[in-house]
C-alpha cells in the first residue's frame, strides 16, 4: 500500500508544531534567527534545514481579514526529478514509497537541488551534502506515523494509505462547499511528468497563492528536446564551418 | 477566579474542553485559544467540523484563532463588559432567558433591600460607599428576608426588586448603540452575534464561553468574568453537556497553583488565609467566620482541621486549637503587586523566585528588576538563567547576593498537573535532571529540614510551628528525592489512627481523627496503592478513568442543573446526570456534583446540618442557598452587579456612567508607577498585549531553544495600516512605544489583521505586542511590560495589562 500526506490546510491553526517536532525527531540544525516581516512565517521556505514549513496567507475574504495556513512538505514524487538526477545512488525509493537521501552516500554533487520541480531539496552550506523530508523514514520502519502527522493537534496533517487519503480530500472539499465554502480545491498533480504526488493538499484559494506549481514536471522530459536542440545547432555549425571553407 | 467562584461556589472552569464538541456554540473572548492552547483547541476544530458549531472570536487583534471561527469581531480592548453585558441585554429584552431553569436555580427571585441604589441612580456607583476607607459597606446589596432570615422570593420575577427586574434594569442601558460606541462593534455585526449566539437557550441547546488572561488582567477583571457567569446563567448554560465556562488556564499547572495555592490568601482548597487582627485569634472564631449554615460550606471546619492534622500531625491536639495559633496571619497586602512594591522601597530582605521571570514578566518589570537590587539576598531556581537571575548585571550598584539552583524539568521528575479543567493528571521521571539541577520538592523538602534543624537548636516561641510540622518524607538515597506519590498520598489525606487514605472528602471529620492536605482533592490517592492521576484508561463521554478532575471526579461542575428539579433531563439531546426513580439515586454520563442519594423532592427540614442543608433542587451545592448567584451580595468589593468602568488608562470617556474608572481599583501611583490621563494626547493608541503560540510566557523555556526561538525571533508590534501610514510606518521599521512608564523599541508589522475603530464617533488605533522578550536567551529584546503598571484590581488585585495607552515614534534607521 503506498503511504502518504494529505495536509488540509481548512484544519490548520498555524501552531508550527509539525516544523518542531520535524526538526525535534530529525535533528534538524537551526538556521537562522530571522524576523522576516512576513506575517508570522519567520521560516521562509522548505530547505536543507527545514522539512516542514507554515505558510501563512494574510487576505481580505468577504470584506474582512482571513488568514490562511498551510503546511508544505516534500511531495515525495512518484517519478522523483532529484531521485532520477542523482548519480551516487544515495537517493532511493524506499519500501513505503517515500523519496529517501542517504546521507552517507551523498556527496554533495547538487544535482538533485536543481532537478527538483518543488525547490524543496537543497545542500547544507557548512556541510555541503543535500537533506530534505525523510518521510521519517525511520518512524515508519517502526510502524508509527511520521513525527509532523503525530503532533499536528487538529488533525491537519494526515498520514495513510494514499487512495484514502484521496477519497478524504475530495470528500473534505465537497463537503467545504456545501457549506458554503467554494474557494478549496485540492492539489494533487497526476496527470503530469512526476506521474503524482504521495504529499497531497487542501487549501482555500489558488494553489500559487502555497507555491504549489499547477503542473510541475520533472527537468528530464525536457532532455528530448534539448539533446534535439543541441543537435540541430550542431548541424547548422557544421554546416556554416564548411561554407565557410568552401567559399 | 471570584468571578466564578462568587457566582457559581467554585473558584474553577465549570467545564472540560472536551465538553466543547457538545456545544451549539462557542464564544472565545479574552483568549486567542488556538494561539495559546493549540492542543485544547483541538476541540473546538472537532466541534465545528463536526457538529458544525458555531464558533465566535471576539478580539482586539484578528489572531489564529479568528482564523478558525465562523465569526470575529474586534473591539476595543477593555470594553469587555459592554459587550457581554450587551448580549446580557439581548437575552433579556428578546425573550431568551431560559426562565424555568432562571426561576429554578439562580436567585432571580430574591428581593434585594429597599435601600439598595446601583448605578443607574448614583452615576456609576453602588449605594454603601465610604469615601475614607475607598470602599464599599455591602449592607444594602443584601437581600429582603423574612421572620426565619430567609431571603424573600418572587418566583414570578415580576418585583420591581427581585434580582431579575434589578437585571433588567442595570443592563437597560447596554444597548447595541452603546456597543457600537464604546466597543467599536458595529451595531448590525454585534445583533448578528447576539442573536445567534443567545439562540442556545432552553432544553434543547447549550453554548460554551471560553476565555483567558485578555478578561481578567483588568481594573475590572472579575466583574468581566460575572458578566460572562450572568449571561449564562441567563441562556441556562450552566452545569449542562456543551455549556459552562472554561477558564483557560496560562500555563501547566496554574489551576493547581491555585488549588494548593502560591496566593498569599488562600490555604489549600480555597480556605482562607487568617488574617491579622482581632476576630481570628483562635480557631473557633476562624471557623465561626467561614462556616456556612448550609450547603458544603457547612463543612468548612472538617477541611480546616483535617489541614492543620496534616500540617502538624500529632502535635495538633484539640487543646492547641489544631496549632492553628501556629499559622501565619496576613499582615498587608502581600500580593504580586504589593510586595514588589515593598521590595523597591527596601522593605523585604529576601525572596525565592521559582518557576517564574518576574524581571521580564512582571508589570512594570523595569520597576521590579531596579527592585530586586534592593533584596539582600535573592534565590532563582530555573531551568536556565533567566533575566531575573542575571538582573544585577544592569544594576552595578546592587549589593543583593544571588543565588542560582538549577532546576529539573517535567520529565526529569516525576508529579501531577493540574490543567484547565480541573484535571489532575500524573508524569513519571522520563531522564535524570542533569547535572545539579534537581526538583521542586527536593528543594523544598531540604529547605524545611534545614529550617526545622535550625529551629530544634532555636526554641523560641516562633519557632514553635516550624518544629510542630510533619516532614517525615522518605527520600530517594541516590538523588535525596521525596516520593511525589507520597507527598501526593499526604495531599488525599488519611485516617490518622490506622494511616489508611481517605477515599473522599466525605471520610473527613472535624475531631482531628483525619488528615488532609487539599480536601478538594481527596480521592485522587484512595488506597495506598492506586494513584488516579496516573490512570489512563479513558471511558465514556467525559473519559473517566482517564486522570482525576477535582472534585470527586466530577467532569461538569453543577451537573445536577442538567436535569429539571423534577430531577428528569431538561432534553433527551442534553442530558447529563439524571435521578433514577428505581434505584434512587442520581446517574448518568458524569460524576454527579450533588448528594448522591437526595431526591429531587427533598426539602430540607428546619434543624438540619451539613449536606442535610441541601434541598434536592439546588445544584450550586457549594452556595449555602444551593442556587447560581445572578447577583452577588457578598464576596466582591465592587459591586452585587457588573457595571463598565473604563480602564484605567483609556482613550475615551466612560460613556456609560460619570465614574470613570473603578473607583475600589488602586492604581498604586508613585513617581516609578506613573499614569496617563483618560483620554490623553500624549499617548493616544490603545496597548494590549499577548502570547504567541512559539514562545512561552516570559520566555524562559522558548527563546533559549533553538526550534522555537528561530520561528519567532525577534519582538514585533502588529499596527493597522491606516495606523502606519498615520505615522510614516513602513512594514519591518523599528519603532519605539512609549508609555506614561517606559520606552521599548520593536519590529513594525503592519497588517489587515489590526482595524482601526470607530468609538463615539472617532477613530481609535489599537496596537498588540506579544511579551516573549528580554535580555538572555538565543533571541533578545526589549521587554514589553516595562511598559505596563503595576495596579490592584480590588478583589484579586491583578495589573491591568490588556488594555493601556501609547504613543509610537518611528525610529529613524541610524539610530535603531
Amino acid at each position: 500500500m503506498p503511504d502518504g500526506f494529505f495536509t488540509d490546510a481548512t484544519l490548520c491553526i498555524g501552531c508550527k508544531a509539525c516544523e518542531v517536532a520535524c526538526k525535534e525527531w530529525n535533528q534538524v540544525p537551526a538556521d537562522g534567527f530571522v524576523w522576516t516581516g512576513r506575517s508570522y512565517d519567520n521560516t521562509g521556505g522548505l530547505g536543507h534545514s527545514t522539512y516542514r514549513h507554515v505558510q501563512f496567507v494574510e487576505r481580505i475574504r468577504e470584506g474582512g481579514p482571513a488568514w490562511d495556513f498551510s503546511s508544505d512538505v516534500c511531495k515525495h514524487c512518484e517519478r522523483a526529478g532529484c531521485l532520477e538526477a542523482c548519480p551516487t545512488g544515495s537517493i532511493v525509493r524506499t519500501e513505503f514509497g517515500g523519496v529517501f537521501v542517504q546521507p552517507d552516500i551523498c556527496n554533495g554533487c547538487g544535482y538533485c537541488v536543481v532537478s527538483c520541480p518543488f525547490g524543496v531539496i537543497d545542500r547544507r552550506p557548512d556541510d555541503g551534502r543535500a537533506f530534505k523530508c525523510t518521510f521519517c523514514y525511520d518512524r515508519q520502519k517502526a510502524g508509527l506515523k511520521p513525527a509532523c502527522a503525530t503532533v499536528c493537534p487538529t488533525e491537519s496533517i494526515q498520514y495513510g494509505d494514499l487512495d484514502e487519503l484521496r477519497a478524504r480530500a475530495d470528500a473534505r472539499r465537497d463537503a467545504l462547499a456545501a457549506r458554503g465554502v467554494t474557494d478549496a480545491v485540492v492539489y494533487d498533480p497526476r496527470d503530469t511528468s512526476i506521474g503524482g504526488t504521495r504529499a497531497i493538499f487542501l487549501v482555500r484559494g489558488s494553489c500559487d497563492d502555497y507555491g504549489l506549481p499547477a503542473a510541475p514536471e520533472l527537468p528530464s522530459v525536457r532532455l528530448r528536446a534539448g539533446w534535439r536542440s543541441a543537435a540541430g545547432t550542431s548541424l547548422l555549425m557544421a554546416i556554416i564551418l564548411a561554407a565557410a571553407f568552401l567559399v | 477566579m471570584p468571578g466564578l467562584g462568587t457566582t457559581f461556589g467554585r473558584g474553577g472552569a465549570t467545564t472540560a474542553q472536551q465538553d466543547l464538541v457538545n456545544a451549539d456554540a462557542i464564544l472565545i473572548i479574552g483568549s486567542s485559544m488556538a494561539e495559546a492552547h493549540p492542543v485544547g483547541f483541538r476541540w473546538v476544530v472537532k466541534a465545528r467540523e463536526e457538529r458544525g458549531t458555531l464558533v465566535i472570536h471576539v478580539d482586539p487583534r484578528f489572531s489564529r484563532t479568528s482564523a478558525l471561527a465562523d465569526l470575529w469581531v474586534p473591539l476595543r480592548a477593555g470594553s469587555d463588559i459592554v459587550f457581554l453585558g450587551g448580549l446580557v441585554h439581548h437575552v433579556l429584552s428578546s425573550g431568551r432567558v431560559f426562565r424555568e431553569y432562571v426561576a429554578a436555580y439562580t436567585n432571580a427571585t430574591f428581593l434585594v433591600r429597599e435601600d439598595y441604589r446601583g448605578p443607574e441612580d448614583l452615576e456609576g456607583m453602588f449605594s454603601g460607599w465610604q469615601q475614607d476607607a475607598r470602599g464599599y459597606d455591602t449592607a444594602t446589596w443584601q437581600f429582603e428576608v423574612d421572620e426565619s432570615g430567609r431571603p424573600k422570593r418572587d418566583q414570578t420575577l415580576t418585583h420591581p426588586r427581585s434580582v431579575y427586574q434589578h437585571l433588567v434594569r442595570h443592563f437597560a442601558r447596554y444597548t447595541p448603540e452603546m456597543v457600537e460606541r464604546v466597543c467599536g462593534v458595529p451595531r448590525d455585526r454585534f445583533l448578528e452575534i447576539a442573536d445567534r449566539y443567545t439562540a442556545c437557550s432552553g432544553p434543547e441547546k447549550t453554548a460554551t464561553i471560553c476565555y483567558g488572561v485578555g478578561l481578567t488582567q483588568h481594573s475590572v477583571g472579575v466583574q468581566i468574568i460575572r458578566t460572562a457567569a450572568i449571561l449564562q446563567l441567563l441562556l441556562g448554560n450552566v452545569g449542562r453537556p456543551g455549556g459552562g465556562i472554561l477558564a483557560l488556564r496560562g500555563h501547566a499547572s496554574i489551576q493547581g497553583s491555585t488549588d494548593i495555592p502560591t496566593l498569599y490568601d488562600l490555604l489549600p482548597g480555597y480556605l482562607p488565609m487568617p488574617a491579622f487582627g482581632p476576630g481570628t485569634e483562635t480557631l473557633g472564631r476562624y471557623l465561626a467566620r467561614h462556616r456556612t449554615p448550609s450547603g458544603w460550606w457547612s463543612h468548612f471546619d472538617r477541611y480546616a482541621i483535617s489541614l492543620l492534622k496534616a500540617w502538624y500531625g500529632d502535635a495538633a491536639t484539640r487543646e492547641n486549637d489544631f496549632g492553628f495559633g501556629w499559622l501565619p496571619r496576613i499582615s498587608g497586602d502581600h500580593s504580586h503587586q504589593g510586595y514588589w512594591l515593598d521590595m523597591a522601597d527596601g522593605r523585604m530582605d529576601g525572596l525565592f523566585v521559582m518557576g517564574q521571570n518576574p524581571a521580564v514578566g512582571g508589570p512594570n518589570a523595569a520597576l521590579e528588576r531596579r527592585a530586586l537590587a534592593n533584596l539582600r539576598w535573592l534565590v532563582v531556581r530555573d531551568l536556565v538563567e533567566t533575566e531575573t537571575a542575571v538582573f544585577w548585571k544592569d544594576a552595578p550598584d546592587s549589593a543583593t547576593e544571588v543565588f542560582f539552583f538549577p532546576a529539573a524539568g517535567h520529565a526529569e521528575k516525576a508529579g501531577t498537573f493540574t490543567n484547565t479543567q480541573r484535571l489532575l493528571q500524573w508524569h513519571e521521571k522520563a531522564v535524570d535532571p542533569p547535572g545539579d539541577a534537581k526538583s521542586e520538592a527536593w528543594f523544598v523538602v531540604e529547605l524545611g529540614r534545614r529550617l526545622k534543624t535550625i529551629a530544634a537548636a532555636d526554641r523560641s516561641p516562633v519557632n514553635d510551628g516550624l518544629r510542630a510540622l510533619t516532614w517525615d518524607y522518605a527520600l530517594d538515597p541516590v538523588s535525596g528525592e521525596a516520593d511525589a506519590s507520597a507527598i501526593l498520598k499526604e495531599i488525599n489525606g488519611w485516617h490518622v489512627a490506622t494511616r489508611e487514605q481517605v477515599v473522599g472528602f466525605r471520610d473527613l471529620v472535624a475531631d482531628g481523627s483525619t488528615a488532609c492536605g487539599c480536601w478538594i482533592y481527596a480521592g485522587v490517592h484512595p488506597t495506598a496503592d492506586r494513584n488516579r492521576a496516573n490512570e489512563r484508561q479513558a471511558s465514556g463521554r467525559y473519559g473517566h478513568g482517564w486522570g482525576f478532575a477535582w472534585p470527586a471526579d466530577r467532569r461538569i461542575l453543577y451537573n445536577r442543573a442538567s436535569a429539571r428539579p423534577d430531577g428528569r433531563p431538561w432534553s433527551e439531546r442534553k442530558a447529563l446526570v439524571w435521578w433514577d426513580e428505581t434505584r434512587q439515586l442520581w446517574t448518568g454520563h458524569d460524576m454527579p456534583d450533588f448528594p448522591v442519594g437526595t431526591p429531587p423532592s427533598y426539602v430540607p427540614p428546619v434543624d438540619a446540618t451539613g449536606a442535610a442543608t441541601i434541598a434536592g433542587d439546588t445544584p450550586f451545592i457549594m452556595h449555602a442557598d444551593g442556587l447560581g448567584w445572578l447577583w452577588v451580595p457578598n464576596g466582591l468589593k465592587d459591586g452585587p452587579l457588573p457595571a463598565h468602568y473604563e480602564p484605567l488608562e483609556s482613550p475615551v470617556v466612560n460613556l456609560l456612567y460619570a465614574q470613570q474608572d473603578n473607583p475600589v481599583a488602586d492604581r498604586r501611583s508613585r513617581p516609578d508607577n506613573q499614569w496617563s490621563r483618560s483620554p490623553d494626547p500624549d499617548f493616544p493608541y490603545v496597548l494590549t498585549t499577548y502570547r504567541l503560540t512559539e514562545h512561552h510566557t516570559a520566555g524562559a523555556m522558548s527563546r533559549t531553544l533553538s526550534r522555537l526561538a528561530e520561528l519567532q525571533p525577534a519582538l514585533f508590534c502588529e499596527l493597522s495600516p491606516a495606523l502606519a501610514a498615520t505615522e510614516g510606518v513602513a512594514n519591518g521599521d523599528v519603532v519605539s512605544l512609549v508609555t506614561a512608564r517606559g520606552r521599548i523599541q520593536a519590529r513594525a508589522l503592519v497588517t489587515a489583521r489590526m482595524t482601526p475603530l470607530v468609538i463615539d464617533g472617532h477613530v481609535v488605533h489599537q496596537i498588540a505586542m506579544p511579551w516573549h522578550f528580554g535580555s538572555t536567551g538565543l533571541v533578545t529584546g526589549d521587554v514589553v511590560n516595562d511598559l505596563i503598571a503595576i495596579s490592584e484590581e480590588p478583589n484579586v488585585k491583578i495589573m491591568e495589562s490588556k488594555a493601556l495607552l501609547c504613543r509610537l515614534e518611528r525610529v529613524p534607521a541610524q539610530a535603531s
